[in-house]
């Protein structure tokens, strides 16, 4: 199974990188968009199948490694194989 | 004076920070790699400068997680002095040694240009004891992640506890519309210490500035200034 694990900035923290992408959007004539915020996407193949091991496991990789919780949130989806 | 300086794979200003503490000091410090475990307790180390771990993940994210931050954890509970450079101050961060957090510059360029700096009235530290508040240095930074952020409760903090080291500052820069903060920081800050000021991350590169071919000697001013103070 596969644990994809979103991260985004949390409110409030500058994302210059977003503002860039919204100048250049409304430059070409995107005017609706009124705010863009950036992130990444880190995805995780498991060979185990037990779910709850493996968000457990994928939270605490969060937690020490992944993700920077003073300016960063982030979400855990898991995906089944067939 | 028993100096070292840890080097992580990408680092590249490790070189030039041991010219200049041997330049002070007439010793050699000792290099020690990423994965060493064992050395000698020593007085100063140096996290020098650079793109450790390539930058990958966050910068000094990596190099956080390294085995050598446990020793250098250790060697701070011992009271000894350590100084982050740059990326070496972006590893403090991330290794929560150093509070806040370095984010992309305002203006999304890698910033590579002569600052001032500004001594600030801070708590007691090796790094700029001995210096008159408000003194003016002259050092370079080159950085694309430097932007100092953190919620107004911690810089309110960092202030009331005197834990600001460095502001950028206009200086006597003429031209008014200069911009002398060159990534956004919070408060136009360039350096912080420590609670108990054994601590001090900066962005500006004091290895910089040590010879009047660079440009400036400021640099060698405040290392030598600092190895004074540690040495007591």
């Amino acid at each position: 199974m596969k644990a994809i694990i979103n991260i985004s900035l949390k409110q409030g923290v500058l994302d210059p990188q977003g503002l860039a992408i919204q100048n250049s959007l409304s430059n070409l004539g995107f005017n609706n968009c009124k705010n863009v915020r950036t992130g990444k996407q880190i995805i995780l193949d498991f060979d185990s199948n037990e779910e709850d091991q493996v968000i457990k496991e994928t939270k605490k990789m969060c937690e020490t490694l992944l993700v920077n919780t003073v300016i960063e949130n982030y979400d855990i989806e898991i995906v089944k194989e067939n | 004076m028993r100096s070292g300086v840890a080097i992580f794979p990408g680092s590249n200003c490790d070189r030039d920070i041991i010219v200049a503490l041997k330049k002070i000091t007439s010793k050699v410090p000792l290099k020690l790699w990423h994965k060493d475990t064992e050395f000698p307790n020593l007085d100063l180390i140096v996290l020098p400068g650079g793109f450790s771990f390539g930058d990958y993940l966050r910068c000094g994210a990596l190099a956080a997680r390294s085995p050598i931050i446990r020793n250098i954890k250790d060697h701070v509970s011992r009271g000894g002095a350590l100084l982050g450079i740059c990326n070496g101050f972006q590893i403090l961060i991330e290794t929560g040694i150093l509070p806040g957090s370095l984010i992309r510059n305002k203006k999304l360029l890698f910033t590579c240009k002569e600052t001032i700096l500004e001594v600030q009235k801070t708590i007691e530290n090796p790094f700029t004891k001995g210096f008159k508040d408000g003194l003016n240095l002259k050092i370079p930074v080159a950085h694309n992640e430097g932007n100092y952020f953190a919620p107004a409760s911690l810089l309110n903090e960092l202030d009331g506890e005197g834990r600001i080291a460095f502001k950028y500052v206009k200086g006597d820069n003429p031209d008014s519309n200069i911009d002398y903060n060159p990534n956004g920081s919070s408060n136009d800050i360039a350096g912080i210490l420590s609670k108990n000021g054994r601590v001090l991350g900066m962005m500006p590169h004091p290895e910089r500035a040590i010879n009047h071919l660079h440009g400036g000697t400021d640099g060698l001013k405040f290392l030598t200034k600092s190895i004074e103070n540690i040495i007591g």
